[in-house]
């Protein structure tokens, strides 16, 4: 017994510090080294290419509505929204899904909303993505049909032709990785941000 | 399209991994491989044991428990002290007593059930601290089906190795070169590495001020993955683009989760001297996975009932609680690849799957996590149902039943039997308590059958060492941290003692000449009476408790709660 306790403490310390702290000081240098800009968190002026944030208004194209409708932040009532890595203007939150079972009562309601808050958008009809959350809570992208049925709020509300804004839909769509991993998306701040440069062009 | 092309390149992945990893794991615990030796030298002297010196069952088994056990201590009093101790950027306080009991018990038994948001519990000493245990908890999963492999491979011989040099072997040559390479590709890929706490930024074009919680997640992404443990840095695990960047790193994650307990099955067949042997338990693996996947993705594919319900009909499948990067039926996939083994990773909501999906992952677990369950794990708990399905065919044939030449009798029976049973018992019986006292019915969030089958989720995960959750549970409460804790206790160390009392009582035998009349156990009737062995016990067992949850949800048309 005493043999195992001392040979379990060592084994226990040397694993900490081994397969702890070396482990993570090493993988640690030679991600800075190989991948700095993907190690610190894919951040590029506006924030991070992979982490949701919320767009209002009709003149943004929108991410899925984990901070939208019934979901999003209020501070009244302690309720932190989604698009909410750890802190979102002022409020706190974390990652995380809704957790709503496929027959509760609170998604129906819920996806109703959603349904009507896109109709007061002017987006006659949502995708099922643009209804329902993420796994996330800030997907940071939506799908080629996602934007496609936001063509015509955003060029309504900007000025721009419905056919140039879905050219840039369509400039902005990485396909599947190697053809076949994965789904087509669309990253939305990069959206958004090649279309503030479209609107500065156009001004 | 996309889907098959997933498939086929896993199982040509796993293939190679199989063959090459499964034969170079077979040299690591036969002692062939050196190239580390080096630093095994030493390591030994400190330890006062060497690779000649090998131990009883009995002995080798102690020190997995004392081993164990001083891990678990280690682990709470870190947790405990976390305000004290240095890398925590977040300026994060000590951890309650009973959520780091669960903590600490679950990483130390290999689940990884998570009572806690990663980034605003644990700082980067513990999440550290953690990840220590996703390197250790797999190789000790693994050297205890190693020992049942020996049973099979020794005659007449007492002793089953040496726990200290197999661990330190599995760590070295195994996990840790795997997990490093594995790690730079999620890095690569996008996942975070830094030490250099959060980060905050403006967003001009829509006002927005957001505050990102980083740390070093891409490597302990590798070891999650790898080690079939599944506890992710951030609360909402692989589905957050930091753990979980890329189409690549989904698929890399459901390769890393399988390929280790796939291939054992090769180390299997190769350590006992008859690759047939292997293959066979192989197919079990492939036939129940497959059966799984299939249930699963399909469900995945269909509308979510409460999104039709609202008006809005998908072409896409089930899209709430998913990533538009993955899609429907990969994060189906995922789903299986991590319940099926015990991983319980997560890259989407599993509350959120529909009924028949969500179904699909508790079978996976309910089956014991066999299909190809998690690192070692896997194997030697389908090795405990390949000697009651052997047990059986003796049976039926009216001679005593014969496995690999060696005899199984009385002993190994009731082993095997203590093993196969001890999981549906505990996850019964702590999931009868739950649901019959106020603060186990405190927990679910959602109602009728869902609530039941999130109060069942949780409990089977725990007690199978997986770690997903139906999310909606409030674990956080004493009753479920410390029930869980004794879950997750039980359903790891009693079912790997009596394996490994299992390896130690065949080892001792003797090898009986195979004859016209064995009972052969490595063609298709033996893979077909093994997984009738697993379906029955695990499916009909839990059976009348699926009744009550995802099969009424799913005979639910129209009914919402």
């Amino acid at each position: 017994m005493w043999t195992h306790l001392r040979r379990s403490f060592v084994m226990a310390v040397l694993c900490t510090l081994v397969f702890g702290f070396l482990y993570a000081f090493a993988g640690t240098g030679v991600a800075q080294l190989l991948f700095g800009y993907q190690a610190n968190g894919s951040i590029g002026p506006n924030g991070s290419a992979l982490i949701g944030q919320n767009w209002t208004g009709r003149s943004w194209f929108h991410g899925r509505p984990d901070d939208a409708g019934p979901y999003a932040a209020n501070p009244q009532k302690n309720v932190s929204g989604g698009d909410n890595p750890l802190v979102a203007n002022g409020v706190n939150g974390e990652s995380g899904a809704t957790n709503l079972g496929p027959r509760s009562k609170t998604l129906v309601a819920d996806t109703r909303a959603l349904v009507a808050y896109w109709h007061r958008l002017g987006v006659a009809h949502p995708t099922p993505d643009l209804v329902t959350t993420s796994g996330s809570g800030y997907d940071p992208d939506i799908s080629p049909a996602d934007a496609l049925v936001q063509v015509p709020m955003v060029a309504r509300a900007t000025g721009i032709a419905p056919s140039r804004l879905r050219r840039l839909v369509a400039s902005q769509t990485h396909g599947p990785q190697f053809g076949f991993l994965g789904s087509s998306y669309i990253d939305v701040l990069s959206l958004n941000e090649a279309l503030a440069r479209l609107r500065a062009a156009g001004s | 399209m996309g889907f098959f092309l997933t498939l086929v390149l896993l199982v040509a992945s796993l293939g190679l991994a199989w063959r090459y990893l499964g034969s170079y794991m077979a040299s690591v615990f036969e002692g062939r491989v050196h190239w580390l030796s080096w630093v095994e030298r030493p390591l030994y002297r400190l330890l006062g044991t060497s690779p000649e010196r090998e131990q009883s069952w009995k002995r080798y088994a102690g020190a997995l428990v004392v081993f164990s056990g001083m891990s678990l201590l280690l682990t709470y009093l870190v947790l405990r002290l976390q305000g004290h101790l240095p890398l925590n950027p977040q300026h994060l306080g000590d951890v309650g007593s009973a959520l780091s009991f669960n903590a600490a018990a679950s990483f130390v038994t290999n689940t990884n059930w998570q009572n806690y948001g990663g980034e605003t519990t644990l700082s980067y000493f513990s999440q550290i601290t953690l990840m220590v245990q996703q390197f250790v908890t797999p190789a000790v999963g693994i050297v205890a089906a190693v020992v049942v492999v020996r049973g099979f491979a020794r005659r007449k011989a007492s002793a089953v190795g040496n726990f200290w040099v197999d661990l330190t072997r599995c760590l070295l040559y195994v996990l840790a070169p795997i997990a490093f390479v594995a790690g730079i590709v999620f890095v690569g890929q996008g996942a975070v590495q830094t030490l250099a706490g959060t980060a905050t930024f403006h967003d001009a074009l829509n006002g927005v001020t957001q505050t990102i919680a980083r740390g070093p997640i891409a490597f302990m992404e590798a070891i999650k993955q790898l080690g079939t443990n599944g506890g992710g840095f951030l609360n909402a695990n692989s589905a957050t683009p930091f753990e979980n960047p890329t189409g690549l790193t989904n698929f890399l994650s459901i390769f890393l989760v399988l390929c280790i307990p796939v291939s054992l099955t090769y180390t299997f067949g190769k350590m006992v001297g008859s690759r047939r042997h292997g293959v066979a338990l192989l197919a079990v693996m492939a036939i129940l996975f497959g059966s799984v996947l299939a249930v699963t993705a399909t469900a995945e594919h269909q509308n979510n009932p409460a999104v039709a319900a609202a008006g809005v009909h998908s072409s896409v499948g089930n899209t709430e609680g998913k990533e538009v990067r993955f899609g429907d039926t990969t994060s189906a996939l995922f789903g299986v690849a991590s319940t099926s083994t015990s991983t319980g990773s997560a890259d989407a909501a599993y509350d959120s799957f529909t009924p028949m999906g969500g179904f699909g992952l508790l079978v996976g677990m309910m089956f014991g996590e066999v299909s190809p369950g998690g690192t070692g794990s896997g194997l030697y708990t389908l090795l405990i149902y390949a000697v009651i399905a052997v047990f059986i065919g003796g049976l039926m044939i009216g001679r005593t039943p014969e496995f690999l030449g060696k005899k199984i009798q009385a002993t190994e029976v009731k082993l095997a039997g203590l093993g196969a049973l001890v999981m549906p018992i505990v996850v019964l019986v702590v999931t009868a308590i739950a649901v019959s006292t106020a603060a186990g019915r405190a927990g679910p969030l959602n109602h009728g059958p869902h609530g039941f089958s999130e109060i069942l989720y949780g409990l089977t995960s725990q007690g199978n060492n997986n770690g997903s959750a139906f999310g909606g549970l409030s674990g956080n409460t004493p009753f479920y941290n410390v029930i869980g804790a004794i879950d997750m206790l039980l359903g790891r160390f009693a079912i790997m003692i009596p394996a490994i009392a299992l390896g130690g009582v065949l080892a001792r035998k003797d090898v009986v000449p195979q004859s016209l009349g064995t009972f052969r156990t490595d063609n298709t009737m033996f893979v077909g009476l093994t997984t009738g062995v697993v379906v029955i016990i695990g499916g009909l067992t839990f059976f009348p408790a699926l009744a009550l949850g995802p099969i009424v949800e799913q005979l639910s048309h129209g009914r919402f709660f």
